[in-house]
């Protein structure tokens, strides 16, 4: 059976990064995982099951959980701190900037439950600004799985890694987008799908409305390249300035801020390379942030399918790209 | 080493701090005086590390929460042998890896540390790591008594005993000043024996310029099986230094000309007095 993005649906990054962190586990006795009582959450349990000596439960205690998981990779320990990307990337903020990135300590930061997944919840449990902080964090390479291929790739790299590593999970189900036989890199984007017309640049669980999103613009004649940017940084620079040479508008699209995140980092490559070509950042706008499941948010904000379709329309129009309308806000 | 050549290390190491401080122009000199007596009976009596065998996975680990007092830690680590003396030349100047808190870009320093509440976290895991190894190394951190007012530290207090970690030892300089003024009048950190007990730690209490009871104390440790150690450091903020103890504008100053002049001939005295 050949295979075709999108059209097969897996499971939830969160259960493919546990099921992988086991596996690795099982090899290596030094491969450690360390939670803030969110080994549920985490989908850790069969983890702690299997292999109670290799889990170490620090309480809620996320700042304590980074600065634990360095002094563990200090002394040659594999450790992946696993917390909700909300509490993990801004209550411990300060413990990922100095005791693992300033410090050089390989930790392998894992932000469970990230961006909206935890959806009606609300904004104290979203992680819409991770990728903006982290960003901002020398010596750190971000990624952000879009299926489960992403996934374990993104796990068992992160194990080799002699340096430190965030990775961001989602809880939803997600539709595979890679052949197996696919080759992941670190700061190596992936190509979903071809085109010449639009590119979409994006990110995690927003790879594949981006994907459904082309679908849609094929029928109106319309061909996108649909890129998975995994590694949010360092970014694969190159895939950026070749979809915005190669297509006649670029929309990056991502489950986070427009500010800071993704969207920033290709406008960055982009204006410095001096490539003008029509652009527009699709994430979450600077508001009170809407109530919903993690589909309806993504709906409300432009994150779907026709939404998207919509925004590429606008976004070819002539000269809108540099109009009012598509002014960031 | 003996008591008495410790003694005279302490005067001497105090002279060498001032100024390295004077020259750079910089320097945590209060917290720097008040911890010296603690690093110098660690460094000659209590650590197994060594330049040789700090890559040795079964080191002893030093950890300094309290970053701030750096330039005590580069004087008694040069004079260990981790890294020559004349680097010192460099502190805080352009360029050099001898910054005003610690990174392990100077060898013998096992983490970047100046942020407060991060060294206690860092410590727990490393001692953690020992217990899953069944290694024998043991790990002492030193912490600011102002600094416990983070958080963070709480957390690890909490983490340490729930782990058992009798490999781990946590000294306190208990100077009783920080830069505001003093720590009961900025945030009451009293009853800290009895709040480290509650944690779950065993607590001893020492005068930290006892070079003789602090290495007795710290040959005594773990002091209660399965439980973590926690040293009460009793320590005066610019000791050695008349005009600089217990003054609390001593925080970061650095001494002037004149001011430099009286601290060294205040040593000089004090050596000169036990070494006849």
């Amino acid at each position: 059976m050949s295979f075709a993005a999108g059209k097969e649906l897996g499971r939830a990054n969160l259960e493919v990064f546990s099921e992988t962190l086991v596996s690795l586990a099982r090899e290596n006795r030094n491969v450690i995982a360390v939670t803030s009582d969110s080994r549920g959450s985490g989908k850790l349990t069969p983890f702690a099951a299997a292999l109670p000596d290799q889990l170490v439960e620090v309480g809620i205690a996320e700042q304590n959980l980074v600065g634990v998981a360095a002094g563990l990779a200090s002394a040659g320990k594999i450790v992946f701190a696993v917390s909700p990307a909300s509490f993990l990337t801004a209550r411990a903020l300060e413990q990922i900037k100095n005791d693992v990135c300033y410090s050089d300590q390989p930790v392998k930061l894992i932000g469970i439950s990230a961006g909206v997944s935890y959806g009606a919840l609300g904004s104290t449990h979203h992680s819409t600004h991770d990728l903006a902080a982290l960003r901002a964090m020398d010596n750190l390479t971000i990624i952000v799985p879009a299926d489960n291929f992403e996934a374990a790739e993104a796990v068992r790299t992160a194990a080799g890694m002699s340096h430190p590593v965030y990775i961001r999970f989602g809880k939803r189900p997600l539709y595979h987008l890679h052949q197996p036989s696919t080759t992941f890199e670190p700061g190596k984007a992936l190509l979903v799908r071809d085109g010449t017309d639009v590119a979409f640049i994006a990110t995690g669980e927003t790879v594949y409305p981006a994907l459904m999103a082309a679908a849609e613009l094929e029928k109106d004649g319309l061909t996108c390249r649909v890129v998975s940017m995994h590694t949010v940084k360092p970014l694969d620079v190159d895939a950026v300035i070749s979809a915005a040479t190669d297509c006649r508008a670029v929309l990056t699209v991502e489950e986070h801020s427009v500010f800071g995140g993704l969207g920033e980092a290709c406008a960055a490559v982009l204006m410095q390379a001096g490539i003008p070509t029509p652009f527009k950042i699709v994430g979450f706008p600077d508001e009170y942030m809407v109530t919903g499941s993690q589909l309806e948010i993504f709906d409300h904000y432009g994150i779907s399918a026709g939404k998207l379709a919509q925004s590429v329309q606008v976004l070819l129009k002539a000269d809108t790209g540099r109009s009012k309308a598509n002014r960031l806000t | 080493m003996t008591t008495d050549e410790l003694t005279i290390k302490s005067i001497r190491y105090r002279k060498k701090l001032l100024r390295y401080i004077k020259q750079a122009k910089a320097g945590h000199t209060g917290g720097d005086l008040s911890c010296l007596d603690i690093l110098n009976v660690l460094y000659h009596r209590v650590l197994n590390v060594s330049p040789e065998t700090f890559d040795d996975p079964g080191r002893d680990r030093y950890i300094q929460s309290k970053g701030h007092s750096v330039e005590a830690l580069y004087v008694v680590l040069a004079d260990r042998g981790f890294f020559s003396e004349s680097e010192l030349e460099t502190l805080c100047r352009y360029g050099s890896h001898y910054v005003g808190h610690p990174t392990r870009k100077v060898r013998g320093i096992e983490q970047n540390t100046g942020a407060l509440g991060h060294g206690l976290a860092f410590s727990v895991g490393a001692a953690l790591a020992g217990k899953m190894d069944d290694a024998t190394y043991r790990v002492y951190t030193l912490l600011g008594d102002g600094e416990l007012a983070e958080g963070s530290n709480w957390e690890s207090m909490m983490a340490a005993a729930h782990y058992r970690l009798d490999n781990l030892t946590a000294i306190i300089d208990r100077n009783t000043l920080q830069i505001t003024g003093p720590t009961h009048e900025v945030c009451d950190l009293e009853p800290l024996e009895d709040k480290l007990q509650a944690f779950g730690w065993s607590v001893r209490t020492v005068d930290g310029h006892d070079v003789a009871a602090l290495s007795r104390l710290l040959d005594a440790v773990p002091f209660e099986g399965d439980k973590p150690n926690a040293v009460i450091a009793r320590t005066v903020k610019g000791k050695g230094i008349s005009f600089m103890e217990n003054d609390p504008t001593w925080h970061h100053r650095v001494p002037d000309d004149e001011q430099y002049e009286r601290a060294q001939q205040e040593l000089d005295a004090l050596l000169a007095e036990v070494t006849s």
